[in-house]
């Protein structure tokens, strides 16, 4: 039960490439937090500074009350399990999880009875006197997470845990790691490229670009109320239309397209009209004709991928718009559909800048 | 189906002879020592085993005077067993200590080190001897176990072997040790050595090998008797044969080359399971 707190974090490399440039953020106790962002973004060094294993360039991290810059990983009391487990390859199960509480001089009879308690919380009870070259993908993730738990350290740091399993265990895993976490209610870290990850594990979800935040908060409130081009186009599954536009005073103008319902927007400047796809929706009166080019059927829903005829952008003629349908619609491929949107859940971009102007 | 007969019968042909030609000096060599020193001067090599075996390796091994002046064999034997030992344990313990610090360790002159260390290949010991000599002999360490092994442990060879095998651990190991507690030396001792078992294994038998047949240094380090190698001794007891005088004991000098080529091959037979691990398997 510790809180986090980074205040203006910078990380250079004596390359001179800058990997965090200025992070700010308060971690509460117990708080799940996701990292999410493309890769090379600056997340992973991120965690990894906080573990300890990258030196921090300027700035400071404080956990509970003690500045951590320069104390050493092991004495910072976190734990963290990485994308390919780095498990000890010569050592059991047993021997992997009691490794670290064994340097810090715990007896023997408390080693043991803490790791068979997180051995039977993850299931690996059964695979304790095994080598990790005999377990499968998702057996070396718990017992990664294993060696993790038996510490009790104060924050949990995960570094992409899930991406080397396959998807099905993926979301098994996601589903237990969340259920861990709620149980030992531990301040945890999770670093992820994959924003369902994100999406479904955080309390709080930072997305980052560039080396530095983007927007954070809530993920329902990062994919209602993005304040940035870039936090609308990464979050959120399938992607959101974008469209770029003019304002003329009373309408969005794209080729031939008029889009009304738009007020109090600069009209010298180049914007970028958001609709998520399932924001869209079939309209007789509705002003996007869709040549309709491909339908995935997903199940519940299908997509149905097309061009908007009359919309351009530097020479594209038709700009590809995605739309989220039921699983009855099933438009021949070459027809055209009329689709409508609600203007006020429309989303509009500075295209230079990437602010939301509304 | 002919064809195929011609090529496997080609095939072993040229085995069996290459067999032959390499066993056959082996062979002969123990078939001359076991008979008797008249027997040999009178009729040459010899092809088949005699009846001299018992008392020719007795005469060798247990009997004061019996092939040299005053060393018994078992005296050579051991002091060539220290020096194999010494040799290839001193080598894997240095060149594993210098692979470490040399890939773990972020130290401004890391890597023009590593160079330094690598060009010493270019200097073997036959380049320094005089040098090296000269040191030995200060440090009063003539005639000695240390002063015959130290010289020679400092491996190029090792030290690369290992360089490149730690290198091809992951980070992560490393990490995660750090967040687990581990001190330099804990990694070291509970992580890397381990990981380690089978270049190790594989670095020590080659090692026995060429320590074992060490010549030249053991050959101007060693004026006593007692302090002689199998190697050396070897070479004392020709040299006795070319001087002449007494009716030469070509079947004591035949039975001292064969004892000496006895170890290293029970090393490598019985060693070379994981002798192959070590060199074709990487365990991560």
């Amino acid at each position: 039960m510790s809180k986090v707190q980074l205040s203006n974090v910078i990380k250079t490399y004596p390359n001179g490439a800058e990997a965090v440039r200025g992070v700010d953020m308060e971690i509460q106790s117990g708080e799940f937090i996701v990292f999410v962002g493309p890769s090379g973004c600056g997340k992973s060094t991120l965690l990894r500074m906080i573990a300890g294993l990258e030196k921090i360039t300027d700035g400071q991290i404080h956990i509970d009350d003690g500045l951590i810059n320069d104390v050493s990983p092991a004495d910072r009391d976190v734990a963290m399990v990485f994308q390919n487990y780095a498990l000890y390859p010569h050592m059991t199960v047993r021997g992997n999880m009691s490794y670290g509480l064994k340097n810090r001089g715990m007896p023997k009879s408390e080693i043991d009875k803490k790791v068979t308690d997180a051995a039977e919380m993850l299931r690996i009870g059964d695979f304790l006197d095994r080598q990790p070259n005999q377990l499968s993908g998702g057996q070396r993730q718990r017992v990664a997470m294993g060696r993790a738990i038996v510490r009790e350290p104060k924050v949990f740091l995960f570094d992409e845990p899930l991406s080397n399993l396959d998807a099905k265990l993926r979301v098994q895993m996601r589903i237990e790691i969340k259920r861990l976490q709620r149980r030992m209610n531990v301040t945890s870290i999770y670093v992820t490229h994959d924003q369902t990850e994100a999406m479904t594990l955080a309390d709080r979800l930072a997305v980052i670009n560039d080396g530095k935040i983007e927007q954070m908060g809530a993920p329902i409130d990062l994919y209602n109320n993005p304040e940035t081009l870039f936090v609308a186009s990464f979050i959120g599954s399938p992607q959101v239309n974008l469209l770029p536009v003019t304002f003329d005073g009373q309408h969005l103008v794209n080729g031939n397209l008029k889009l009304a319902g738009f007020s109090d927007l600069p009209n010298s400047k180049e914007l970028v009209l958001g609709i998520r796809p399932d924001e869209l929706s079939l309209d007789d009166n509705g002003q996007f004709p869709l040549r309709v080019d491909i339908v995935e059927q997903h199940g519940s829903d299908n997509l149905i991928y097309g061009g908007i005829l009359g919309a351009t952008d530097d020479g594209v003629e038709e700009m590809e718009f995605c739309f989220k349908t039921s699983q009855d619609m099933l438009p021949d491929l070459d027809s055209t559909l009329t689709l409508g949107f609600n203007a006020e859940r429309a989303m509009v971009f500075d295209k230079t800048t990437g602010d939301r102007l509304r | 189906m002919k064809q195929w007969n011609w090529r496997l019968i080609s095939t072993h042909a040229i085995l069996i002879v290459g067999v032959c030609f390499m066993s056959l000096p082996v062979w002969v060599a123990f078939a001359t020592s076991t008979h008797s020193a008249e027997h040999i001067l009178r009729n040459g090599l010899q092809f088949w085993p005699g009846s001299d075996f018992v008392e020719t390796y007795r005469q060798v091994l247990f009997v004061d005077g019996g092939v040299m002046k005053s060393v018994l064999g078992t005296t050579m034997l051991k002091n060539s067993l220290i020096l194999g030992i010494g040799f290839a344990v001193g080598k894997v313990i240095i060149s594993m200590l210098a692979a470490y610090a040399i890939v773990y360790f972020r130290f401004k002159l890391a890597v023009p080190l590593f160079w330094v260390i690598f060009m010493t290949l270019l200097l073997p010991l036959e380049v320094r001897i005089i040098p090296s000599y000269e040191v030995v002999a200060g440090l009063g360490l003539l005639d000695t176990h240390v002063g015959l092994i130290v010289p020679l442990i400092a491996s190029a060879t090792g030290t690369f072997f290992f360089r490149q095998f730690f290198r091809s651990v992951p980070d992560e190991l490393l990490e995660a040790a750090r967040l687990d507690g581990a001190t330099a030396w804990g990694f070291f001792k509970d992580i890397l050595v381990p990981l380690s078992k089978t270049m190790i294994a594989a670095i020590l038998i080659i090692m026995f090998v060429v320590g074992w047949n060490q010549y030249l240094w053991p050959l101007i380090m060693t004026t006593k008797e007692e302090n002689y190698t199998l190697v050396i001794g070897i070479k004392q007891i020709y040299q006795i044969l070319a001087e002449g005088g007494e009716l030469p004991q070509y079947q004591k000098a035949f039975a001292l080359t064969i004892l000496a080529t006895l170890p290293p091959v029970l090393v490598v037979l019985v060693f070379q399971n994981w002798f192959v691990k070590g060199l074709v398997e990487s365990e991560k």
